[in-house]
């Protein structure tokens, strides 16, 4: 029974010696995950994922506590970047549904308040005091921050259309 | 020498692992879908084995038969178990952090693979030497890498094929898997009784 | 000569009598025409005029801009009826912006500047002549031929193609401009290997094309030009599949012609460039051919750029039958088009309208993994593989076993027992990896944005704050020196 104690207890330190020291050995500072995960989101910081910031969105999927599918400015591509790196599926039921979508100014409701180019995190929004303001669709990122603070939604989330530069064939649709 | 060829040849292809000996059947399954992910999953398991092979066969010889605690064998093999899949842990997270996250709970689940469990008991069953030993669990890991990898590689393919709704996704797999198996039956004559 | 063993590659039928009989005729001028601002590869050009001015032909309406871009010319005389979107002749019936010339049917052409020896002239204002006349590749890729021969002054290319493959099944404008106008093409070849200084000079001509064969030869005695002929099959007139022919060298996947110092330009594009040297002419025309079983009189037309495809087929005699699909360019890389309101654009090398019959079924059956593709396949790729994986939705395993070397020659469609739309598939991966791309542009573009902003907002704090605190250091500097004279009075 002494000897069974004994020699278990001695094995067991012994052994808690040695990955005691590895863990000193090869210690991680951090998730480098996070720093992988924080390249590949927009980091526009726009909180739309429910997390606060990029940063943390990302040490939340590093985590497994989000879908790779949480950033909705991202879209797609951030979507199927993530799951690449994460090494998982992406689900992407959720993201297709989503059109892309672009601010648009309806001009005659614009007060010209400045509040939308303010809260934008991306500077997507020209204008100045008093003057109608407008977006720069190539920068928006649909963030949709400039629709909630407009206090005459003029500003408004419309689908982007598809340009002749943007069109492509669609899946074929066949069962073989 | 020709003995241990022999002796490495059996252990990974006559008496494969997993689909004789129904060892390990858990990342069989699990980490099979992607054929990188699965070789990696093979070395970190052949790492495993291989250790703990060695170290159970020294701790059965230096330490339990001289004290007579035998009873104790399963107690002190997963502990030496437990202790190489936790170090395997830390290297492989510290060395490639992606691999760490794709293998995900797979990794410190090599404790559990019964594989890895059962390769050192078998060592006792058969009163095996530390070389015979050794040698056996290296080319038994060897055989699992193999199985995985080449399991991985069908379910590459299948995952491109036109499956029929009632057999995609598992039922295919095991089906699949189930054919491998008859196809290492096959073996059986390589080695001559 | 000695040709070289060629990959891949099909023979359909050629369907070519329909259409290669007939001389080019010139298409009478129609009332309007529709000129799109962007008909060739890279930025659209820049509109110069304005609603209401007058034009006249071969007046300069719209502006390359940037360095891969062609300018775009009025196809005759008359007045801008309006600038804006029109439907473009591409398979999404989207429209693109176009300007719109109401034609004066008088066809004045612009004060042009004819050079009696074009020899004279430097390669680089050959090559500026060619840029200035608006030309692009005429056998269907419309890149601008002036940044081609810029680029192989600089790539040192050493052996000029001509290519008169014209492999696409009923489309013959090549073969006709070859035969009515082979001396014309002669000078605009060797035009073409003096402004690029190549050494050799070889023309492509496949042998279902006799008589036009033995005019370019008549025509090239005595020139450095060599005319070749090379079997008939498709796809010929692919720039590579004719470099391998011809010389036996392989462009490395991923790379240009350039890259192993040839340059390969079309028989239409070397009678273009003659006319815009020779005569200070720009590309404001071209001879296409309109064919297929539903055309009553099927021709080969010189067209103004900008007329629509209703007026072709209207001056054909209209529809014998009613057509089953009408197509923009030949039936194998050719796209459907869903109106006939649809402006010519300098790359379309023809309109077909097809019957039933000539288009066949297409109901697609599951891979029988026959291998007739991979067999098929000019590039050498497996389009079996490429199609399982772009189906299961990876694209980026059908970009690592090639994709995007596939040029969409429909060679594998063609062949195909179960008649699976591979090239469609293949045409959808390549429109969806593109807009993954831009879609990580805009994500570093955004990120760089959003960083500068937040450095901005820092920025303009810590000023406020170190003015602040100066003004505070200002007041209570005030206050000292205040109570340290109401000590001295004191």
């Amino acid at each position: 029974m002494l000897t069974a104690l004994t020699s278990l207890t001695i094995l067991g330190a012994l052994l808690g010696l040695i990955l005691g020291v590895a863990a000193k050995v090869f210690r991680v500072e951090g998730n480098a995950m996070v720093a992988e995960l924080n390249e590949i989101l927009p980091g526009s910081q726009c909180g739309q994922c429910g997390f606060p910031g990029c940063n943390g969105a990302a040490q939340a999927l590093a985590e497994g506590r989000a879908p790779v599918t949480l950033c909705p400015p991202g879209g797609r591509a951030v979507a199927l970047a993530l799951a690449a790196k994460l090494g998982v599926d992406a689900d992407m039921s959720g993201v297709e549904d989503v059109v892309p979508r672009v601010a648009d100014v309806r001009e005659e409701l614009c007060i010209g308040c400045t509040r939308c180019f303010k809260v934008c995190p991306t500077d997507a929004i020209m204008g100045a005091a008093q003057q109608i303001h407008s977006v720069f669709r190539e920068a928006c990122t649909a963030c949709g921050k400039c629709e909630e603070i407009c206090p005459t939604e003029s500003i408004r989330l419309q689908p982007v259309t598809v340009t002749l530069h943007a069109w492509y064939w669609n899946k074929p649709k066949i069962a073989a | 020498m020709g003995e241990y060829l022999l002796l490495l040849l059996s252990t990974a292809l006559v008496n494969n692992v997993v689909l004789v000996k129904f060892l390990g059947l858990c990342p069989f399954m699990g980490i099979s879908k992607k054929m990188d992910t699965a070789l990696s999953m093979g070395l970190a398991t052949t790492f495993v084995i291989t250790f703990t092979t060695a170290g159970s066969w020294l701790l059965e010889h230096w330490l339990l038969m001289p004290l007579g605690i035998g009873y104790l064998r399963i107690l002190t093999y997963i502990l030496v178990i437990a202790a190489v899949v936790q170090f395997t842990e830390m290297v492989i997270r510290k060395v490639s952090p992606a691999l760490y996250q794709v293998l995900g709970i797979y990794l410190p689940l090599i404790t559990t693979n019964c594989a890895v469990l059962g390769l050192p008991l078998l060592n006792v069953q058969e009163n095996n030497g530390f070389a015979v030993s050794l040698i056996g669990g290296f080319g038994s890991s060897v055989g699992f890498t193999l199985v995985l990898v080449l399991f991985a590689g069908m379910r590459e393919r299948i995952a491109l094929a036109s499956v029929s709704q009632t057999f995609a996704g598992a039922p295919i797999a095991f089906i699949t898997a189930g054919m491998l198996a008859l196809a290492f039956m096959g073996f059986a004559g390589l080695v001559p009784h | 000569m000695n040709l070289f063993k060629l990959r891949g590659g099909v023979h359909p039928q050629g369907r070519k009598e329909l259409a290669e009989k007939h001389a080019i005729r010139q298409l009478p001028m129609p009332e309007r025409l529709f000129v799109p601002l962007q008909q060739h590869v890279g930025a659209p050009a820049q509109p110069l005029v304005r609603v209401g001015d007058q034009v006249l032909k071969g007046q300069l309406i719209g502006a390359g801009q940037g360095f891969i871009s062609a300018p775009v010319h009025a196809p005759t005389s008359g007045r801008i009826a309006a600038i804006g979107d029109f439907s473009a002749a591409h398979p999404s019936g989207l429209s693109s912006p176009t300007v719109t010339i109401e034609a004066d049917g008088l066809d004045n052409w612009l004060p042009t500047r004819s050079v009696d020896d074009p020899f004279a002239l430097s390669p680089e204002e050959i090559a500026n002549a060619v840029g200035a006349a608006g030309i692009v590749g005429l056998g269907g890729a419309t890149f601008p031929s002036a940044v081609k021969l810029s680029l192989s002054r600089k790539n040192n290319v050493h052996t000029l193609i001509i290519n008169g493959g014209e492999c696409e099944p009923y489309i013959t404008c090549d073969d006709r401009l070859m035969q009515e106008r082979a001396a014309e093409i002669i000078e605009g070849v060797r035009l073409i290997r003096y402004a690029v200084g190549a050494t050799r000079v070889m023309v492509g001509i496949e042998d279902n094309k006799p008589v036009a064969l033995r005019e370019m030869q008549a025509a090239a005695a005595g020139t450095e030009v060599k005319i070749v002929a090379v079997p008939a099959m498709y796809p010929m007139g692919w720039d590579k599949q004719m470099i391998r022919a011809l010389t036996g060298c392989e462009v490395p996947a991923d790379g240009r012609t350039a890259d192993i110092g040839m340059l390969v330009h079309n028989v239409a594009t070397a009678f273009a460039v003659r006319d815009a040297v020779r005569f200070g002419r720009p590309l404001v025309s071209r001879v296409l051919t309109v064919s297929g079983g539903a055309i009553a009189t099927p021709a080969n037309l010189q067209v103004p750029i900008g007329a629509l495809v209703e007026d072709l087929f209207s001056f054909c005699g209209g529809f014998s039958q009613k057509p089953a699909r009408m197509v923009l360019g030949g039936p194998m890389m050719g796209v459907e088009l869903f109106t006939a309101a649809v402006p010519v654009v300098k790359g379309t090398s023809g309109v077909l309208a097809l019957t039933q019959q000539e288009i066949g079924s297409t109901q697609a059956a599951p891979c029988i993994r026959c291998s007739n593709c991979v067999r098929a396949c000019p590039v050498g790729l497996l389009p079996l593989e490429l199609a399982a994986h772009i189906r299961s939705g990876d694209s980026g395993a059908a970009v690592s076993r090639g994709l995007k070397d596939c040029i969409a020659c429909g060679c594998c469609s063609f062949v195909c027992p179960s008649h699976i739309p591979l090239v469609h598939y293949f045409n959808f991966a390549k429109g969806e990896l593109m807009e993954q791309e831009r879609g990580k542009l805009k994500q570093s573009a955004t990120k760089i944005l959003a960083e500068e902003r937040l450095a901005r907002i820092e920025r303009i704090e810590r000023e406020r704050l170190e003015a602040a605190a100066k003004r505070k250091a200002a007041r209570e500097a005030k206050k000292r020196a205040e109570q340290m004279s109401k000590m001295e009075v004191a």
